[in-house]
């Protein structure tokens, strides 16, 4: 007994923090939040027993409920690839040693780390605004801009703009796995005459696919948890005309604004099953598309 | 012609045509490389861009500021800075020591229950690791909407709400497993026999942590106080949920009593006080590039 205790002691000695942080603040709330989806809450008055009348109610009476997975879908499938692009093109013409490698790259990192502030958002709102820089530069070439931040049909690619601005962290990323691809496969391709293109498909991309594989898992998990700026941009209400709802925005507001926390946990739980079940797909779909080096045969 | 080239020349000799098609590769390389350089410089001048009109237009009055697209103020207006500072109901003063003394707590409280943690995972040998450290990668995974309403609850039946208390305790309790991944990777790299060594001289796995992992582990610890400072300085929803006293309020919190006012006039004010608010990261960013890229290529994380 004393021989196990003095074996195991200290281990669990250093891991009590993160013990009592993960019982109490990650574990516990997790279940409680499961609980919770089941009632009706308002704080003040204990929470109520409603069975399956918070999922009934959000799957077919609920418009905003709709309403906000449309907005955050769009807003992932626009915005990570379109992430992606950018960052990949942008760490090609970054490799191979170019002079100044340093400058660029902080350059471009950047906005990554200023991306999340609420300064941006506040000038990301000025710049769309309706004599904003945008539309002024768009009136340099003869062209009319649309109102996009009070226009439904344009509110959105502010925001995917701003997503896609921030490729700097997954260039990074990038710029690494293109380092771990030896110059000789290009070499050979040269020698039997493949053109940039013919390489780029044959070699760059295949040998990337687990770091493009990364990426996309990484940058999805973001996306669908965007908050900061959707806020700041839409008023704090998803406007205009509830175009800007990301689902968190109304997770947010059903919890905090109007203390419907069982609804709002049941809201947080298919956030939580929609970022499960995509990285799943992710993770299933990646043994036809990735290639580990250690698994080839 | 007699300076034709070796190609077009039928008597040119093999070393002379070898050297013409180097020529040919080695201009076409440089081309290649001038328009790479191009493309570069107009990418990172669009992504700067945004940033410099801010710092332009904060230096500017609000009658230039829009529909404008200069970089460069007519005359240098320092005025917005100084009625920016003054412009809500509680000064700048305040907002900025609230974030610094959360801040600072709070990214102390990351480093060290994180060190912690990935001292025990990384060098540490007891019964239920592997199944502890699967929960703890899987924690990353969850999003903070999830545990947000639970421990809104719980800090409010405790009595934290419009305390510093729930924006703080957290850290000390590892809660950013980002952190616990990153320093178990750099606690792994260091040498076992240092341990094994200090563990045959009697030394404890107190002392062993203290007199040798901690101090080889200043960059990792660095890196991570880096990066907790980036995103705490800048965190929202938390400090958004847990305060409401506007003389309570962070940095980013007092931005965005500019942004929901709706009097036309604070553009400028507004401006000054959002260039302030990033003139801290900006700084670290400056000053530890190295560290973070390097951290980021280790972690592969944001």
């Amino acid at each position: 007994m004393r021989k196990f205790l003095a074996k195991n002691a200290p281990g669990y000695i250093f891991l009590t923090p993160w013990l009592i942080g993960f019982f109490v603040l990650a574990i516990g709330p997790i279940l409680i939040s499961f609980y919770l989806s089941f009632t009706k809450y308002d704080i003040a008055s204990p929470p109520k027993f409603t069975g399956l009348d918070n999922f009934d109610y959000m799957l077919f009476w609920d418009d905003r409920f709709w309403q906000s997975l449309k907005v955050t879908f769009a807003f992932v499938f626009l915005s990570v690839p379109g992430t992606l692009i950018f960052a990949l093109a942008v760490a090609m013409a970054l490799d191979k040693g170019i002079r100044a490698i340093g400058i660029y790259r902080a350059l471009f990192y950047l906005p990554s780390i200023l991306g999340g502030s609420i300064a941006v958002a506040i000038l990301w709102r000025q710049l769309f605004s309706n004599n904003g820089v945008v539309n002024s530069f768009l009136a340099l070439f003869g062209i009319q801009g649309p109102y996009w931040l009070s226009d439904p049909n344009y509110s959105l690619y502010t925001l995917v703009v701003l997503a896609i601005w921030q490729f700097g962290s997954p260039m990074l990323i990038f710029l690494a796995g293109l380092r771990a691809i030896p110059t000789e496969l290009y070499e050979a391709a040269e020698i039997d005459a493949a053109g940039p293109v013919r390489k780029f498909f044959s070699i760059t991309l295949p040998l990337l696919a687990p770091v493009m594989f990364f990426n996309l898992v990484l940058q999805m998990i973001e996306a669908f948890k965007t908050f900061n700026s959707a806020f700041i941009i839409s008023d704090g209400r998803g406007n205009p005309l509830d175009s800007l709802l990301f689902f968190t925005l109304y997770l947010y507001n059903e919890a905090f604004s109007y203390f419907r926390m069982g609804y709002a946990s049941a809201l947080a739980w298919v956030l939580l099953l929609i970022i499960a079940a995509f990285t799943a797909v992710a993770f299933a779909s990646s043994r036809y598309w990735v290639h580990y080096e250690s698994d080839r045969g | 012609m007699a300076d034709a080239l070796p190609l077009q020349n039928p008597n040119a000799t093999t070393a002379e045509i070898a050297q013409s098609l180097r020529d040919i590769r080695e201009r076409k390389k440089r081309r290649a490389n001038l328009l790479r350089h191009l493309f570069l410089i107009i990418c990172s001048f669009v992504m700067v861009y945004p940033l410099l009109w801010l710092l332009a237009s904060s230096l500017k009055p609000d009658a230039e500021i829009f529909g404008n697209l200069s970089l460069w103020p007519t005359n240098f207006d320092w005025a917005n800075y100084s009625e920016g500072w003054n412009a809500l109901v509680v000064s700048f003063t305040q907002f900025f020591w609230n974030s610094t003394l959360i801040t600072v707590l709070a990214v102390i409280g990351n480093v060290i229950s994180a060190s912690f943690t990935a001292y025990a995972f990384a060098r540490l040998e007891f019964a239920g690791k592997n199944f502890w450290f699967a929960l703890m990668m899987m924690t990353l995974m969850i999003p903070y909407h999830i545990v947000l309403i639970p421990q809104y609850i719980l800090f409010l039946k405790m009595g934290w709400v419009d305390t510093y208390l729930p924006l703080i305790v957290p850290r000390f309790l590892a809660t950013d497993a980002f952190f616990i991944f990153l320093m178990v990777q750099f606690f792994r790299q260091l040498p076992r026999e240092l341990d094994e060594a200090a563990m045959i001289d009697g030394c404890s796995p107190f002392k062993i942590y203290w007199a040798i992992i901690l101090p080889l582990s200043v960059p990792a610890m660095a890196t991570a106080a880096i990066f907790s400072f980036i995103g705490i300085w800048q965190d929202f929803l938390p400090p958004l949920v847990y305060l409401n006293d506007v003389k309570d309020y962070t940095v980013p919190l007092a931005l965005r009593m500019f942004s929901s006012q709706d009097s036309v006039s604070l553009y400028g004010p507004m401006f000054a006080m959002s260039v302030l608010s990033i003139i801290p990261i900006f700084f670290f960013f400056v000053v530890f590039q190295r560290l973070i890229v390097q951290g980021i290529a280790m972690s592969g994380l944001k």
